[in-house]
C-alpha cells in the first residue's frame, strides 16, 4: 500500500518537474473554469459561412483560429530568447510590414484588384525576404553590435507601422480574389480554419529541423554560456543573429494569415499587442526568459493557452480594450511564481511541512 | 612634422580624458543646437520666435519629466516602459475624478501621486527583491495600465471643471522674449505650468545625482553591480528606490500631461514610454547602466521633438515620417554607443 502511495507521489512530482507541466495546468484550470461558468463553452456546431461551404462553429474552434498565429509567432520567439536572452518586441509591427508588402506585390501598386498581379507564391516569398531582412537588422544589432535584444527591436517596434504604411503609400488596397481569402479563413470543403493547418506545417519544419540539425544544441549553448560555446568552437554571434532570422520567418507566415483574414490591412491595429502574447506564450512554456534551455512543444501549447485565456475573457463579455489587464495579471503571477527567489522560499516551506509531518 | 604628433597625441589623450558621460553628453548638446540653427537658417519663420521653442518646452514637458525617470531607472541598469500607460491612467482618472467625482484639481494632484507611488511600488518590489527581469515587470504594468484606462472610463472626453481650466490657462510670461504677431501686436512670450515643474525636476534630479550619496549609489549599483555590494551598498533598496521615483515621476508627468492636454483618453501618451527612452538614450544614457547625466535627458528630449518639428515643417507631415526618423535617430544613436562601449574596452 504504502509503495503504491510512494510511486503515485513520484510519478506526480515527476510531472511537476516536467516543463510542459505548466502550460497544461493552466489549460486545465482555465477548462475547469469555463465548465463550471458555462458548459455551452465547449460546444461545437457544424455550420456554414456565408460562401455555403461547411465550417465549424465554436468558442473551441476561434481557439483553434486565433493561436495557430500564436504559436507559430511562439516557435520564432522560443528560439529568440533562448539564444539572445531577450525577446523581440517588433514582431507586431513586422507583421504589418509583410502583410503590407504581400498586398502592395498582389494589387502591383493599384488600390483594388480582382485578379492577382504578381503570383501569390512570389509575393509571398517576398515578403518572407523583407521580414527576414528586418529580423537580420535586429539580429545584428543584438549579435554585432551587443544591443539589448528589446532596446534593438524598440528600433523596428516604433518604424515598422510607418515603413508599413510607406510600402502602400498610405493606401488601404484591397484583394477581391476568393482564394486569397483561403489562408486566414476555410478551404472550400474542409470545416477546419486553414491557419491551424499552416501551423501545422511550420511545426512539423521545424521539428525537421531540430532533428536533422543541431540548431537546438547550439542555441542551448549559446544561451547557457556565451564565452564557454566560443571556447567549444561555436559562433554566437551567428547563432543569435540566425535566431533572428528564423523568427523573422515566422513573422512573414503570420502576415499572410493575418492580411487574408481581411483581404486588406490596417496598419495602425493589424497584429497590436501581439508582441505581449508571443512573449506570453513562451513565459508560460515555462522556458526561462533569460535564455538557456528551452522546449517549443511547451511554448506552441502556451500560445493555445494564452488564446484559449483571451476567448475566456472575451466570452466574459470583457472590452477588448480591457483585456491587457487581466493578461498583465496573468504574466505578473507567472513570473512571480517562476522567480528563482520565490521557488526557493516555496521548497524550503515544503520542506518544513514534510519534516512536521514525519516528526 | 614633431608638432603634428604632438598635437595628435594631446588630441588622443584628451580623448582618454573625457569620460563616457561627458562625450556622449557634449555630441547630444551639439546635435541639438546644430539641428535648431539649422532649422532656424533653412526653415526661418517657424523657428526664429522665441515662442517657437518655448511651445515645444509646453508640449514636452510631461516627456522631460517621465524621461527623467527613465534615464534614473536606466542609470541603474534596468528600464521602465510602463511610464506612458501610467501617464494615460492618470490623466483619465484625474478627468473622471473632476468631472464626475466632483474633486478639485489640487486633490487630484494627490491623485496621481498615489497611481504613481502604487506602480512604484510593486514593480519596484518585484523588481529589486524578487529578482525579476525588469522589462517584463514593467511590460505586464504598461499592459495593466492600459487596460486600468479603459475600465476607468471609456470614451475620450474633455474636462469641464472650472478650477481646473483656471490653472490649466495660468501661465508664466517671460519678460523680454515676446514678439509681434501678424496683426502687429507685441505678445509675450509664455510657458505653461508644467514646464516649471519639468524643470525643477530636471535640476533637483541633476543635484541628486551629482552630489548625494544616494545619487552616487545609482551609478555604482548601474555600473557594477557586485562591486556596488561590496562597498556596502544596499543594491536592492538602491534598486527599489530608482523604480519608486521613476513611476512616481510618470505620476506627476501625468499630471502635467493631463493640465497640457485638460482631457481623458485611452489613447494619451501613447508611444511615451518609447518616446522617453529614446530621449534617454540620445541624451546619453547608457543601456547597461552606470553612464547617464539628467541634462542630457533634457536635451534629448529637445532633439527628438525639434527633429519631428523640422519634419512636419519641411512639409513632410504624412504621420509615418515621424515613426522613421524617431526610430532612425534612435537607431544612430545605439550604434555610437555600442561602438564607444567597443573601443573602451579595446583600450
Amino acid at each position: 500500500m504504502e509503495n503504491k502511495n510512494k510511486s503515485i507521489r513520484a510519478f506526480f512530482s515527476g510531472l511537476v518537474k516536467q516543463q510542459v507541466f505548466i502550460p497544461l495546468a493552466a489549460l486545465l484550470i482555465l477548462a475547469l473554469f469555463n465548465l463550471i461558468m458555462d458548459p455551452s463553452f465547449f460546444k461545437i456546431t457544424l455550420g456554414q459561412n456565408s460562401v455555403g461551404d461547411p465550417v465549424l462553429n465554436g468558442y473551441l474552434i476561434t481557439i483553434l483560429d486565433y493561436g495557430s498565429e500564436l504559436a507559430i509567432l511562439a516557435i520564432g520567439m522560443t528560439l529568440v530568447t533562448a539564444a539572445s536572452g531577450g525577446q523581440d518586441i517588433s514582431v507586431g509591427a513586422t507583421i504589418a510590414i509583410a502583410g503590407s508588402v504581400i498586398l502592395r506585390m498582389l494589387c502591383g501598386g493599384q488600390t483594388t484588384t480582382d485578379t492577382y498581379q504578381t503570383p501569390l507564391i512570389v509575393a509571398f516569398l517576398v515578403a518572407v525576404l523583407a521580414s527576414m531582412v528586418a529580423g537580420a537588422f535586429n539580429g545584428a544589432l543584438v549579435a554585432y553590435f551587443r544591443i539589448q535584444p528589446m532596446i534593438a527591436t524598440l528600433i523596428l517596434f516604433t518604424a515598422g507601422r510607418s515603413i508599413a504604411a510607406w510600402v502602400n503609400n498610405n493606401e488601404l488596397p484591397i484583394v477581391n480574389v476568393d482564394s486569397f481569402g483561403y489562408f486566414g479563413g476555410y478551404i472550400p470543403g474542409v470545416p477546419i480554419p486553414t491557419p491551424f493547418f499552416i501551423a501545422v506545417i511550420c511545426v512539423v519544419v521545424i521539428a525537421l529541423v531540430m532533428k536533422f540539425t543541431n540548431l537546438r544544441l547550439y542555441t542551448q549553448a549559446v544561451g547557457i554560456n556565451e564565452s564557454a560555446s566560443r571556447l567549444n568552437g561555436l559562433n554566437p554571434e551567428f547563432i543569435k543573429f540566425i535566431s533572428f532570422v528564423i523568427l523573422g520567418v515566422c513573422v512573414a507566415v503570420v502576415g499572410l494569415i493575418k492580411v487574408s483574414r481581411l483581404s486588406t490591412i490596417n496598419y495602425s491595429v493589424v497584429a497590436k499587442d501581439i508582441e505581449m502574447d508571443a512573449i506570453l506564450a513562451v513565459a508560460l512554456g515555462g522556458n526561462a526568459l533569460g535564455g538557456g534551455k528551452f522546449n517549443i512543444w511547451a511554448s506552441i501549447l502556451g500560445a493555445y493557452v494564452i488564446q484559449f485565456l483571451t476567448t475566456t475573457l472575451y466570452k466574459l463579455e470583457v472590452q477588448s480594450d480591457a483585456l491587457p489587464a487581466y493578461k498583465a495579471v496573468v504574466v505578473i503571477v507567472l513570473v512571480v511564481l517562476s522567480a528563482p527567489i520565490v521557488r526557493e522560499k516555496l521548497a524550503s516551506i515544503s520542506k518544513k511541512m514534510k519534516t512536521k509531518e514525519v516528526a | 612634422m614633431a608638432s603634428e604628433k604632438n598635437t595628435a597625441e594631446k588630441k588622443s589623450s584628451w580623448f582618454k580624458n573625457v569620460s563616457d558621460t561627458n562625450l556622449l553628453l557634449m555630441i547630444t548638446i551639439v546635435v541639438f543646437f546644430v539641428m535648431y540653427i539649422s532649422a532656424m537658417i533653412f526653415l526661418g519663420s517657424g523657428f526664429l520666435k522665441p515662442q517657437a521653442f518655448f511651445n515645444i518646452l509646453n508640449a514636452q514637458a510631461a516627456l522631460i519629466i517621465t524621461a527623467c525617470g527613465m534615464s534614473l531607472v536606466m542609470i541603474t541598469g534596468g528600464i521602465d516602459i510602463s511610464v506612458g500607460g501610467v501617464v494615460a491612467l492618470v490623466s483619465m482618472s484625474c478627468a473622471v475624478f473632476l468631472d464626475f467625482g466632483g474633486g478639485n484639481p489640487y486633490t487630484a494632484i494627490l491623485l496621481a501621486l498615489a497611481i504613481g507611488l502604487a506602480f512604484g511600488l510593486v514593480q519596484g518590489f518585484l523588481v529589486a527583491y524578487l529578482d525579476i527581469q525588469p522589462f517584463i515587470v514593467s511590460l505586464a504594468g504598461m499592459f495593466f495600465a492600459r487596460g486600468m484606462t479603459t475600465i476607468v472610463h471609456t470614451n475620450p472626453f474633455n474636462v469641464e471643471n472650472e478650477a481646473f481650466t483656471k490653472l490649466k490657462m495660468t501661465r508664466v510670461i517671460i519678460p523680454g522674449m515676446g514678439s509681434i504677431n501678424k496683426k502687429g501686436i507685441y505678445v509675450d512670450a509664455y510657458v505653461e505650468l508644467g514646464v516649471v515643474v519639468a524643470l525643477l525636476i530636471v535640476v533637483i534630479l541633476f543635484c541628486v545625482l551629482r552630489w548625494t550619496k544616494l545619487g552616487r549609489a545609482f551609478y555604482a549599483v548601474g555600473g557594477n553591480q557586485q562591486s556596488a555590494l561590496m562597498l556596502g551598498i544596499n543594491v536592492k533598496r538602491t534598486k527599489f528606490l530608482a523604480h519608486l521615483i521613476c513611476s512616481i515621476l510618470a505620476g506627476i508627468g501625468g499630471y502635467v500631461y493631463f493640465l497640457h492636454v485638460g482631457s481623458g483618453s485611452p489613447s494619451h501618451a501613447s508611444g511615451m514610454e518609447m518616446n522617453a527612452i529614446a530621449s534617454s538614450i540620445i541624451g546619453g544614457t547608457m543601456l547597461t547602466g552606470g553612464v547617464g547625466n539628467i541634462i542630457g535627458t533634457f536635451f534629448g528630449v529637445l532633439s527628438l521633438s525639434t527633429i519631428q518639428n523640422i519634419v512636419a515643417s519641411a512639409g513632410l507631415d504624412q504621420a509615418w515620417w515621424t515613426g522613421i526618423t524617431v526610430a532612425a535617430m534612435l537607431c544612430i544613436f545605439l550604434i555610437v554607443q555600442s561602438v564607444i562601449m567597443a573601443r573602451k574596452k579595446r583600450a
